[in-house]
């Protein structure tokens, strides 16, 4: 069984588990937006980088994943060195840019102390994690929904932009999703960062109108996700009410 | 487009072994015999090769050859690479753009022309070039644009050949 | 032509190449790359034919056509042979006088030649030419000799004899061994060593093994790969089979950019007359060795020359990277050990093979080896591909063998690598040119783009540029690449439009830094590098645009006006005609006026502007 250290602590792991279940399994928090264990591990959303070197010390080190790292003999790992919470927190800088509203982003960039926010907000509605493609996919055995394009122009869809037939109305994408799963409100029109809601509870489900849902008509809030056609997806909402702010 | 058309995509489709990999040989066959991914040929290939049509939507929009919607008679590309970059493609483009009255890359609305940004059509020491069909016209310039374009336009007018010449020989009137 | 059942077999069809053709037969070769032929190369064979026709001399004087000579700037170039006058800028109107002079005395024809621009000499042979004299054309030395679509001028220039020699029993290990030895070092830009690579391949027991050859040439500004296709195949060919023979694989795969057509007609042939003669399939000369190759095209993605994402795109999925580890060695294509090289290394193999890796490591500096194929193109007076030893400074580069900057301007810096690579500026004209080197400039070798500006060129838009290019071909999987090609874009944008704010330089550098540190493949570690590097060297050029409002180049169209200087202007009424939105006042023979309100700053004007009366502030 592979013997690894993680902040200076040697532990030993089955095979095949990742250097994230280890530093799990050690009690240390890594965060993740795009892990879910009952998921493929993906490594796209980037924040549970860690810091790795190899034992034979030759003092260089790289950022890799620790979701999508096999945990082996010798691996010597820092997740949370002052270089890794650095990266963690401009990736969050740019997390709270593109879904302000989404409440997991807000409290993971709370958490690391993030103080400022200098990127335009966006008010996107995904940020392509992936978890309820995969979600779909391999547990709820459908393949309803799935990217499309590439780069800038990526996205989460469905062929040719209808509904698919396998698509049950389950429910497991939003459940899954990091954005849509607690709405935050924002804070001023001064910043997207919010800060103040480390100990909200659940916003009102009429605020869930622009949210990735794929449910159509969606089952909780019963106001339409974004791809219901007669209803226009309403990114101007949260920004309106900011304004008004 | 006729009624035959899926019949030509069977023809097209026993060609191929049924495997994944065949997806993207196949789907630059249709590519190349639809000029565009018609709705129902991706599927048909999704059901053919057992690959689920999310994947294949999935990688008929990923890949900058494949195209959703029908395009033009010529497909015009301009190169956008670093060294047409520096010596002026995105004013011929703009121009280009212009004279056909789109707003940005697309296909005109008489079907005649697809323009498209291309990246890098390893012709770089003859930048700017564009592209038109498989004809590469090295050297251009905004001036450039609207006669070669004319050209295209009225090829099925004149004899087969000439319209060539012309374009050829004042390519190579270099600067 | 008989299939080969042995290696005695293919020297004596080598033999009878060789005696097939007399050395002395006069032959015009004419380079029918992707360049010349858009100059209009297949009309100058076409005229050439014609005319040996008309002078019943087809049957005395070959004809053909052979392969990208690098040239492209001066193209069509051909060669007479057997005296190798090299003539460029050939049209089919000089095709009677070429035939004559080829026929008569072999006087040259003076107006063809080759002339100096700083002496004003005409020079007679390729290698004379100040272009070709300082490079060592090792890969690249046979594509002007033979036809790519004709195996026999591959064997007749000695092809396929490394093979022979691999074939005739020197062990896999020992050829692994070699090729570390030589010190090659992968070509696609990131400079892994090959042997090292080769080596833990070998290790793998797991079967079967693949090889790939990398011909997803997507830098912009870079075209080598592509010319070696077209121009020599065989070369190619013949390395992947001595690798395979090395690694014990069974199938290959090239992936070649679907931008390219001529480029996979040329190995399509090139496959199908290996395979013909038995260098390719089951038993290959006779030794029981069995290896294919096939052709993969790409679907256009840049981000399938990763490794990763072209083995996802050979597997019909998306050109999506995935995490390494694990490497593709260890798991590649459909799972099993791959081994993916570029273009130029698998063509460097059969001369290691040949030559030995201690003359190849006696080339380049000391740890980067060989030569380098790099594509000088931009603002440079001579275009095209160059093969010079690694080392080579920046100055001898641009000055001797590019001939300078044209119309008399300054060097402003130099980009090279392609996207993932940075601007290196003027005051590192003396850096020796290998892999060390430019990563410690900020940049990197990249697939050897290098791409030349002067100071017509601003430095902000070009980072610009990358960014917009970056962020359409960035497949969008992980979260700093995408997004953070579209921010910087965003801020660069902003900057360009005189809208930037001092506090924009410090976002940029962090962007920079977060997505070179987290991204998750060496697409997105690398994008941010035109930013870094501009950033680094040409700050002020950045403030003049944040701080002055002001584009030092005059590029930035928010930022620069047109006008007409009415002392020089002739009132010749061609811009008038070319101007888009008829922001052009003025009578013919009068001087013209720009209205402000209605120009679009397209430039137009200042193209044909022959008096030079156009003028932008």
């Amino acid at each position: 069984m592979p013997t690894l250290k993680i902040n200076g602590i040697s532990v030993e792991v089955e095979r095949g588990a990742s250097v994230l279940d280890a530093a799990r399994f050690l009690g240390i928090h890594i965060p993740t937006l795009c892990h879910d264990d009952g998921l493929t591990p993906y490594g796209a959303c980037r924040l549970c980088v860690v810091e790795v070197s190899n034992s034979n010390g030759n003092g260089r080190t790289k950022m890799l994943s620790a979701c999508t790292l096999p945990a082996e003999d010798g691996l010597v790992v820092q997740t949370h060195s002052a270089k890794v919470e650095k990266a963690r927190r401009l990736l969050l800088e740019m997390y709270v840019a593109t879904c302000p509203q989404s409440k997991t982003i807000q409290d993971l960039a709370s958490k690391y102390g993030m103080r400022q926010e200098r990127l335009a907000p966006k008010f996107d509605n995904c940020i392509q994690c992936g978890l309820c493609v995969r979600m779909c996919e391999e547990q709820m055995m459908a393949g309803a929904i799935g990217f499309a394009g590439r780069g800038a122009k990526r996205r989460v869809s469905r062929p040719f932009d209808i509904t698919s037939p396998l698509c049950r109305q389950c429910g497991a994408c939003l459940y899954v999703c990091p954005v849509c799963e607690l709405r935050c409100h924002g804070s001023s029109a001064e910043s997207t960062l919010c800060n103040g809601c480390l100990n909200f509870s659940t916003v009102c489900f009429q605020s869930y109108d622009d949210a990735m849902c794929f449910l159509d008509p969606c089952h909780a809030c019963e106001v339409g996700g974004p791809f219901r056609s007669d209803v226009p997806v309403k990114l101007s909402t949260v920004k309106s009410a900011q304004q008004e702010k | 487009m006729t009624d035959f058309e899926p019949v030509q995509l069977e023809a097209l489709l026993a060609d191929f072994e049924e495997t994944r990999e065949s997806l993207i040989p196949l789907l630059q066959e249709v590519q190349t015999q639809y000029c565009y991914l018609p709705e129902f040929a991706l599927r048909r290939i999704a059901s053919k090769l057992s690959v689920s049509l999310t994947d294949v939507y999935q990688v008929a929009t990923f890949y900058s050859c494949f195209s959703l919607v029908p395009v033009g008679k010529h497909v015009v590309q301009v190169c956008l690479g670093t060294a047409c970059h520096v010596r002026g493609a995105p004013r011929v483009l703009d121009r280009m753009l212009r004279d056909l009255k789109l707003g940005t890359p697309g296909t005109t609305q008489d079907m005649q022309f697809t323009v498209r940004s291309v990246r890098c059509v390893g012709c770089c020491g003859l930048a700017p070039v564009v592209r038109v069909d498989n004809n590469t016209h090295p050297n251009m310039t905004q001036a450039k644009v609207r006669g070669m374009l004319k050209k295209y336009r009225s090829k099925e007018d004149r004899p087969a050949g000439e319209a060539d010449e012309v374009d050829d020989a004042e390519a190579r009137v270099h600067s | 032509m008989p299939k080969l059942e042995s290696i005695p077999d293919l020297e004596q069809l080598r033999e009878v190449c060789l005696q097939s053709r007399d050395v002395n037969r006069p032959c015009l070769t004419v380079c029918a790359g992707s360049g010349c032929t858009a100059s209009g190369a297949h009309d100058v064979i076409a005229g050439l034919k014609q005319n040996l026709e008309k002078l019943g001399l087809a049957q005395t004087i070959d004809v053909k056509s052979t392969g990208c000579h690098g040239f492209c700037e001066k193209g069509p170039v051909m060669i007479v042979w057997p005296d190798g006058i090299f003539y460029n800028r050939v049209t089919p109107r000089d095709a009677a006088a070429i035939v004559a002079s080829a026929t008569n005395g072999r006087k040259p024809v003076e107006k063809l030649l080759y002339q100096d621009p700083q002496t004003g000499e005409r020079v007679l042979h390729e290698n004379d030419v100040p272009f070709y004299a300082r490079q060592q054309r090792v890969l690249f030395g046979n594509n002007g000799r033979i036809d790519p679509r004709q195996i026999e001028d591959y064997l007749r220039v000695g092809g396929y004899k490394a093979l022979a020699r691999v074939l005739g029993g020197i062990p896999g290990e020992t050829i692994v061994e070699e090729i570390k030895k030589s010190g090659l070092r992968g070509r696609g830009g990131a400079g892994f060593p090959t042997g090292v690579k080769w080596e833990a391949l070998r290790a793998n027991p797991a079967t079967p093994k693949f090889i790939i050859c990398n011909a997803d040439e997507g830098d912009p500004g870079a075209f080598m790969d592509r010319s070696l296709l077209e121009g020599n195949p065989h070369s190619i060919i013949e390395g992947m089979i001595i690798g395979a023979c090395a690694l014990g694989a069974s199938t290959g795969f090239v992936y070649v950019r679907a931008e390219y057509p001529l480029a996979v007609e040329h190995l399509r042939v090139a496959l199908r007359q290996a395979e013909e003669i038995g260098l390719l399939g089951e038993n290959i000369l006779g030794t029981g060795f069995k290896f294919r190759i096939k052709v993969v095209q790409g679907a256009g993605a840049f981000v399938c020359g990763e490794e990763t994402a072209l083995i996802a795109s050979i597997e019909g999925r998306v050109g999506e990277p995935r995490p390494r580890p694990p490497f593709p060695v260890q798991s590649g294509l459909w799972g099993k050990p791959t081994i993916i090289n570029n273009v130029k290394t698998w063509a460097s193999v059969p001369h290691i093979i040949n030559r030995g890796a201690d003359w190849y490591a006696g080339i380049g500096t000391e740890r980067s080896k060989g030569t380098m194929v790099f594509s000088l193109v931009g603002k440079i007076n001579n275009t095209g591909l160059v093969e010079v030893p690694m080392g080579i400074t920046l100055r001898e580069m641009i000055y001797t063998i590019g001939g300078g900057i044209p119309k008399g301007r300054q060097l402003k810096a130099v980009q090279i690598g392609g996207p993932s690579g940075g601007c290196i500026p003027s005051s590192l004209i003396d850096l020796p040119i290998d892999y060390e080197e430019l990563t410690k400039a900020g940049s990197m070798m990249g697939s050897g783009g290098m791409v030349v500006m002067d100071e017509s060129t601003c430095m902000v838009d070009v980072a610009r540029y990358f960014m917009e290019f970056l962020e359409e071909e960035s497949c969008g999987k992980c979260f700093p690449c995408r997004e953070g090609t579209q921010r910087l874009r965003e801020i660069l944008d902003r900057i360009c439009a005189g809208k930037g704010k001092e506090e924009d330089l410090a976002l940029l550098d962090d962007l920079g830094w977060v997505m070179k540190e987290t991204s998750l493949c060496g697409l997105g570690q690398t994008a941010a590098n035109p930013v870094l590097t501009t950033l680094r060297y040409f700050k002020d050029e950045y403030l003049a645009h944040i701080r002055e409002h002001r584009c030092p180049a005059k590029v930035c169209k928010e930022l620069i006006v047109y006008s007409i200087e009415p002392a020089v202007c002739d009132g010749c009424h061609a811009c008038v005609q070319v101007c888009a939105t008829e922001a052009i006042l003025g009578e013919k023979k009068k001087v013209h006026e720009i209205d402000e309100g209605k120009c679009i700053k397209c430039g137009a004007c200042l193209e044909v502007c022959q008096p030079k009366a156009v003028l932008v502030s």
